[in-house]
């Protein structure tokens, strides 16, 4: 994949390495760093707030079966355990990878 | 470029529209993309980013994966001033009403970017100057900068029998800005993220050279547990160690007064690489404190 991308810069900016594609970060799946898996539990009220920290911009509050709450995308997310500490309702739980 | 671009824009329409997207590769628990989002959320798209060699640099960049979202230029470790200066003047030139932000580390600030950032000022370029302040030369393995506070130990900062961690305070940059006369200068925190954002609204209002000083504390460098980048940012505002205030053409003010002060002590033990310090270190650490504040409530309303 990393090939491919480098080949499609250099065609189209001969001198690229000075050049990069905006957003191709998203190619960069950090899920596999995790130690610990942040788990959202049914205390959530989707209040927002873990959404506001995660460094990985990785939750994100959507309709669930009717309900506000957050959705942690587990592509991305690094388990630096923000979320677990900001949340004023102790709604997410960690168990390990 | 187009088959690439295809794929990753349609990977998911949240994360299209981000102006700084995940797959950045920011230790877990690093807030430098809180404090980047933030102040580009601020300012919308229409926004032009510089950033010097640093952390940020090499998360948001390591060829060929990309965070930036909008246009984003790096500099060398000394000049992101100077770069962001060239950008707004071409800009300028062209006619085109945009926004120009120069990101950049306490080490690319405080020390050898300085004279780039008092020539920035010094021409009046109408750039807002970001500095992610994790106290250290971070991705170059946690040496000390002016910015590191007393007592921290870095790699050059050692803890032994003649030097208990580093030996002075942190240069008053923010002070010096103002006096130098740019025209917003302001501190910030991510564990207040509403006077974060509101002072960077405020820069992007007026016309001119702007600074704003952001703490980032840094699990890796300070050493604690990537949970708490939160709480230890809270705790340096609560205990006053971190003074929040905006100084808007000159005028001092202070923006949040804790309502009762918390001991140093409880944000330096949280962190590892204050662990050796000793009540007598941590006594002058509290003395300094109530310095500062009583200058700082001096200045309240002043024309600096
Ligand atoms: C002239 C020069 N000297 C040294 C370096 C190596 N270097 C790259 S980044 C860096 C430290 C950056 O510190 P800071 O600005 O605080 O950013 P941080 O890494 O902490 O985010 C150093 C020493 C360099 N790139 N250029
Ligand atoms: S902070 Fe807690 S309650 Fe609020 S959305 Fe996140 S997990 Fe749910
Ligand atoms: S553990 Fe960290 S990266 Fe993962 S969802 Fe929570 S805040 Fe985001
Ligand atoms: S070393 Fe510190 S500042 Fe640099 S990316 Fe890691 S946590 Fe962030
Ligand atoms: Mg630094």
């Amino acid at each position: 994949m990393e090939d491919d991308l480098k080949k499609e810069v250099e065609k189209k900016v001969p001198n690229a390495g000075g050049f990069m594609i905006p957003g191709t970060s998203l190619l960069n799946k950090t899920g596999s760093w995790r130690t610990f898996k942040p788990i959202v539990t049914d205390k959530c009220t989707g209040c927002g707030i873990c959404a506001t920290y995660c460094p990985e911009n990785a939750i994100e509050i959507k309709e669930v079966d009717g309900k506000r709450r957050a959705v942690i995308d587990y592509d991305y997310c690094k388990g630096c355990l923000i979320c677990m500490n900001v949340c004023p309702f102790k709604a997410i739980k960690k168990v390990i990878e | 470029m187009d088959r690439v671009k295809i794929e990753v824009m349609h990977m998911n329409e949240r994360y299209e529209k981000l102006l700084f997207k995940p797959g950045h590769t920011a230790c877990a628990g690093c807030p430098i993309p809180i404090i980047v989002r933030t102040v580009l959320n601020t300012l919308g798209k229409n926004t032009i980013v510089a950033f010097g060699t640093s952390c940020l640099e090499i998360i948001s960049s390591q060829y060929p994966y990309n965070a930036w979202g909008v246009p984003a230029m790096h500099s060398a470790f000394e000049n992101t001033a100077a770069i962001a200066s060239g950008i707004e003047a071409a800009q300028k030139k062209l006619g085109n009403k945009v926004n120009v932000v120069a990101f950049a580390g306490d080490g690319g600030t405080f020390d050898i970017g300085l004279q780039a950032l008092s020539g920035m000022v010094d021409r009046g370029h109408n750039v807002l100057y970001v500095v992610y302040d994790n106290e250290s030369y971070a991705n170059t393995g946690i040496q000390r900068s002016s910015a590191t506070p007393f007592g921290a130990w870095t790699t050059t900062s050692p803890v032994g029998k003649k030097i208990h961690g580093n030996k002075t305070f942190k240069k008053p940059l923010a002070l010096m800005m103002a006096a130098q006369g740019a025209k917003y200068v302001a501190t910030a925190s991510i564990s207040n993220l509403p006077d974060f954002k509101r002072k960077v609204q405020r820069a992007a209002e007026i016309e001119g050279p702007k600074f704003i000083h952001v703490l980032n504390p840094c699990p890796t460098g300070w050493k604690f547990d990537s949970s708490l980048t939160v709480d230890v940012a809270k705790l340096s505002v609560e205990t006053g160690l971190w003074v929040l205030f905006e100084i808007d053409h000159g005028k001092f003010r202070i923006t949040y007064k804790p309502k009762e002060f918390k001991p140093v002590r409880d944000y330096l033990m949280l962190q590892r690489r204050f662990k050796h310090l000793t009540d007598e270190e941590i006594n002058k650490i509290q003395e300094r404190v109530k310095e500062d504040w009583s200058m700082y409530e001096g200045l309240e309303g002043v024309k600096i």
